[in-house]
C-alpha cells in the first residue's frame, strides 16, 4: 500500500513531500501526491522514538500492563520500538519467556517490542540465565538485565560480560549496591533526613557503576549503565569514554525534570528506584545528556495498579510510567540548554537507542530505502497530563496536571500508521 | 484553625506557645476536685495503633477520657498491607464508624500525612509517632515539662541549652524535639556516633558532637534517646558496652551537670546502656514528670483541634 506525508519538516529545517511504499520510505521530493496524502503541514517527522527500557508486566503482572496496552502506550508517545524488561513472572530468563513477549509484541501490532533477557536465573544474582538460548531465539535478544536487581556480585557481573561477547551482547546494569541500600526509601540528603526515611545513598549507585566499566575494560565487553542519576556516575561515565571504554548510559526523563523535594508530602507517586535526586544531580544529567556522555534516554516505564500506590511511603512500590510523556519531558527539561535541539533529541532518543540495540529498522536517517518507523509532532502546542487518558493500564504519571510541550500526532511502524491525530488505531498484526 | 497534628512544623512559635499554656490552664482545672472536662463530650476518637505503644496509647486515651469524649482503641498491630487490611481500607472503615479524630501511631514515616491528605477520611489526624519522622505530642509534652521547670524561659527558650544524646538518626522524638525546641528559641547540641546521624544534620539548626563529656557541663537540658540494641546487630556502633562508655549517662558523668540541669528520656528507658540506674532514678530525672505532662499536652492539643472554638480566631498558615 501506497502513500504520501505531505509537506512535512524535518529536523535540518527542509519540508518535503515522503512516499511510504510497503514499509519503506521510496521517494522523497516535492509536489509528490500518491495514494493517500496525510498533511504534515507545519509538523516535525522525525524517525520513530527507541526505548530500551521498558516494564511491560506480561506474563504475571496483567493487572498492571500488557504486552498490547503497554505498547499502545509507547505509540502514542511517538516510540517505534520498546525493549521489555526481564521482571516479569516468570521471569525472561528463557526463549520461551523472551519468544511469547516476542510474539505478543507482534500481535498487537503498536511498535516493535524486543525483549531483554535476565542476566541471572530468576533474577537471583546467583547463575547465569542461559543467555546464548535467548540470543539464538526468534526473539534474538542482544541485550541483558536484572533490571530492578544489581548484578552485584562481580565475578557473575564479569562473567555475564565476557560470555555475551560471543553474539555482541551487552549487559544493562541497575547499579545499586544492594548493602548500601537495605529498605531504601529515597535519595538519601537533606529532605531524606528531615522526612526519615531510610536513604539511598548516591554512592551506591557511583560504587557499582565504578566497579563496571573497571571490569568492561578489563574484559572489553559492552556495558550500558541503566537509568543514571547522579551527577558522580556522569562523571564517571565520562572518565569511562574517555579512557575507551565502550560503555554506554542512559536517563530518564523523569531524572531530568524532578527532583527529592517532591517527596516532602509521603505521595507515593513519586516514589521511584532509583530515587529522585537533588536540583545538583538534575544539572549534572542535563549536562551530560547534552554533551554525550549520556547517550540515550530511556523511559523506565514501571507501571502499578492503583492500590500499589494508594498507601504509606514505605508500602508503595517503586516506579512511574512515562511512555506518554517521555518526550514532551525531554523537551521541557533540556529547553534551556542551547546546544541541545531537535536533532539531539532525535539522537539521544532514537538513533542512539536504535544503534546500541541493533535494532536496524528503527532509528533510521529519513532518506529513500529508510524503513518507515516515523512519528510526527506538533511541536508548537502543549498540552496538560490527564493520568485516566492515559493507554497505558496503569496511572501512576508523576506529571499529573502538568502542562507539557509537544504532542505527538501520528506514528508510523513498517509503514502502517498506528497512532492519527494522537488516536491510537486498533494495532493487529503487521 | 488548624485540623491536624503531623509534624512540628504545623506549629507557628505562637501555635506551640498557645498549646503549652492552655496544657497549663487544663493543669489547674485538672488539679481541683473534678477531673473532668465535658468539652468533648459526644466525639469519638480513635487511637489507631499499628505499632505496639502502651505508654502513649494510654495518654492520649486518659487525656481524651478526661475531656469527656468517647474513645476506642484500634490496635492494628500485623496489619499492614503485606499481611492483611492496608491502611486506606482501614482509614476508610474508620470513617464509616464516624470518627472525630484518629490518633495514629504507625510504623512507616509520613503515615499520618497520608491519612490527613489522601481524602480517605475527614476525621482530624493526629501523629502519635510515625516511623523514625517525627512524634510532635512528645516533643511539646517535653517542652512544657522544661517550661515548668525554667520559669525564667517562659516566653522563649532564647538562652536554654537543650543536649539530645543517642539514635537521632531513626528517633522521631529528636526530630520533633529539634523543630520545636529550636522554634522556641533554644540551642541544639545533638551527641551521637556519626553512624546514628542522618547525613542532612548539617542542614538542621544543630551543633553536633561526639564528645558527650565536654557537652554535659554545658548544658540546661539533657535528653536521652532509647538506644535499640538491634541497632548493635546492624553496625551501628560494635558493642552495647562500648555505647553506653561514649554515650551513656553513668553517675560519673551525672556528677558533671551544672546545678539546675535536668534529665529527660522519652522511655521505656534501658537502664543500663543508654542511661544508669542512678541517674534515671536521681533528682535531676524528671522522667515520671513528662508521663504526666503528657497527659495534658495532649487534652491541650484534642482540646485546640476539636474543641477549641475560642481559638479559631488563630488560623495558621
Amino acid at each position: 500500500m501506497e502513500f504520501t506525508i505531505s509537506q512535512a519538516r524535518l529536523v535540518d529545517g527542509s519540508v518535503v513531500d515522503l512516499v511510504i511504499n510497503n514499509g519503506t520510505i521510496s521517494e522523497i521530493g516535492n509536489k509528490l501526491r500518491v495514494g493517500r496524502v496525510i498533511s504534515a503541514e507545519q509538523n516535525l517527522l522525525i524517525p520513530g522514538l527507541v526505548d530500551l527500557h521498558t516494564h511491560l508486566r506480561e506474563p504475571g503482572r496483567e493487572d498492571s500492563e500488557t504486552v498490547a496496552t503497554g505498547s499502545a502506550a509507547a505509540s502514542k508517545g511517538g516510540y517505534t520500538a520498546i525493549s521489555a524488561m526481564a521482571n516479569t513472572f516468570p521471569v525472561a530468563d528463557t526463549a520461551g519467556v523472551v519468544e511469547q513477549v516476542f510474539r505478543l509484541g507482534q500481535e498487537a501490532g503498536y511498535c516493535d517490542v524486543f525483549p531483554i533477557g535476565a542476566v541471572t536465573q530468576g533474577l537471583n544474582g546467583e547463575k547465569l540465565a542461559e543467555l546464548g538460548a535467548m540470543a539464538n531465539s526468534k526473539a534474538k535478544v542482544r541485550i541483558f538485565s536484572d533490571d530492578g536487581k544489581c548484578v552485584s556480585d562481580p565475578l557473575l557481573m564479569r562473567r555475564a560480560l565476557e560470555y555475551v561477547k560471543t553474539f555482541d551482547g551487552i549487559i544493562a546494569q541497575h547499579a545499586q549496591e544492594p548493602r548500601l541500600t537495605v529498605d531504601s526509601q529515597m535519595n538519601e540528603g537533606v529532605v531524606s533526613s528531615r522526612l526519615g526515611l531510610s536513604g539511598w545513598p548516591a554512592v551506591a549507585e557511583e560504587a557499582i557503576i565504578a566497579r563496571d566499566i573497571l571490569l568492561a575494560e578489563h574484559v572489553g565487553s559492552r556495558l550500558h549503565i541503566c537509568h543514571l542519576t547522579t551527577a558522580g556516575g556522569v562523571e564517571l561515565v565520562r572518565f569511562a569514554k574517555a579512557r575507551g571504554i565502550r560503555v554506554s548510559a542512559e536517563v530518564t526523563p523523569h531524572h531530568l525534570l524532578l527532583t527529592d523535594d517532591l517527596v516532602e508530602n509521603y505521595d507515593p507517586v513519586f516514589k521511584v528506584n532509583p530515587p529522585l535526586r537533588t536540583e545538583a544531580d538534575v544539572k549534572a544529567l542535563r549536562e551530560g545528556l547534552a554533551d554525550g556522555t549520556i547517550d540515550i534516554v530511556a523511559t523506565d516505564h514501571a507501571p502499578h495498579p492503583v492500590e500499589d500506590k494508594d498507601c504509606e511511603w514505605q508500602s508503595a512500590a517503586f516506579g512511574m510510567v512515562g511512555l506518554e510523556t517521555a518526550l514532551s519531558v525531554v523537551v521541557k527539561a533540556m529547553a534551556n540548554i542551547k546546544e541541545f535541539r531537535w536533532e539531539e533529541i532525535v539522537k539521544t532518543m532514537s538513533i542512539n537507542p536504535a544503534r546500541i540495540a541493533g535494532y536496524g529498522r528503527h532509528g533510521q536517517e529519513i532518506a529513500v530505502g529508510s524503513s518507515a518507523n516515523l512519528a510526527i509532532l506538533d511541536t508548537d502546542t502543549t498540552w496538560v497530563v490527564e493520568r485516566n487518558r492515559l493507554a497505558s493500564k496503569s496511572k501512576n504519571t508523576p506529571f499529573e496536571s502538568m502542562e507539557l510541550p509537544v504532542r505527538v500526532l501520528h506514528t508510523f511502524l513498517n509503514g502502517k500508521q498506528v497512532l492519527s491525530n494522537g488516536t491510537l488505531s486498533n494495532g493487529g498484526s503487521n | 484553625m488548624r485540623k491536624h497534628l503531623l509534624s512540628i512544623n504545623d506549629l507557628s512559635r505562637a501555635d506551640a506557645f498557645e498549646i503549652l499554656d492552655t496544657a497549663g490552664a487544663l493543669a489547674k482545672i485538672t488539679d481541683g476536685p473534678v477531673k473532668k472536662l465535658p468539652t468533648l463530650r459526644g466525639l469519638s476518637i480513635v487511637n489507631l495503633f499499628f505499632e505496639d505503644s502502651t505508654r502513649t496509647r494510654i495518654s492520649f486515651e486518659s487525656a481524651a477520657k478526661r475531656l469527656s469524649a468517647d474513645v476506642i482503641n484500634f490496635s492494628a498491630k500485623g496489619s499492614s498491607v503485606s499481611k492483611g487490611e492496608s491502611l486506606k481500607d482501614t482509614a476508610q472503615t474508620l470513617q464509616a464508624m464516624g470518627a472525630d479524630a484518629v490518633i495514629i501511631r504507625h510504623g512507616a514515616s509520613g503515615a499520618a500525612q497520608r491519612l490527613a491528605d489522601s481524602g480517605w477520611i475527614s476525621a482530624s489526624v493526629i501523629n502519635a509517632g510515625d516511623g523514625t519522622h517525627e512524634h510532635p505530642t512528645q516533643a511539646l509534652l517535653d517542652a512544657y515539662t522544661i517550661r515548668s521547670r525554667f520559669p525564667q524561659y517562659v516566653s522563649g527558650f532564647e538562652g536554654l541549652r537543650v543536649a539530645i544524646v543517642g539514635d537521632v538518626l531513626h528517633s522521631r522524638v529528636a526530630r520533633s524535639n529539634v523543630l520545636l525546641l529550636t522554634k522556641l528559641g533554644a540551642k541544639l547540641t545533638l551527641v551521637a556516633p556519626p553512624t546514628l546521624l542522618p547525613v542532612g544534620v548539617t542542614e538542621w539548626n544543630v551543633d553536633v558532637s561526639f564528645d558527650l563529656d565536654a557537652v554535659i557541663p554545658e548544658v540546661d537540658v539533657l535528653m536521652l534517646l532509647r538506644v535499640q540494641s538491634e541497632r548493635m546487630k546492624e553496625s551501628f556502633f560494635p558493642s552495647e558496652r562500648e555505647y553506653s562508655r561514649g554515650y551513656g549517662l553513668d553517675s560519673r558523668r551525672l556528677n558533671t551537670l551544672s546545678e539546675s540541669a535536668i534529665v529527660m528520656h522519652p522511655g521505656p528507658m534501658n537502664r543500663g546502656l543508654e542511661i544508669s540506674a542512678e541517674s534515671a532514678d536521681s533528682h535531676r530525672s524528671v522522667v515520671l514528670a513528662q508521663v504526666a505532662n503528657g497527659v495534658l499536652v495532649r487534652m491541650a492539643v484534642l482540646y485546640q483541634l476539636l474543641g477549641g472554638a475560642r481559638l479559631t480566631g488563630e488560623a495558621s498558615a
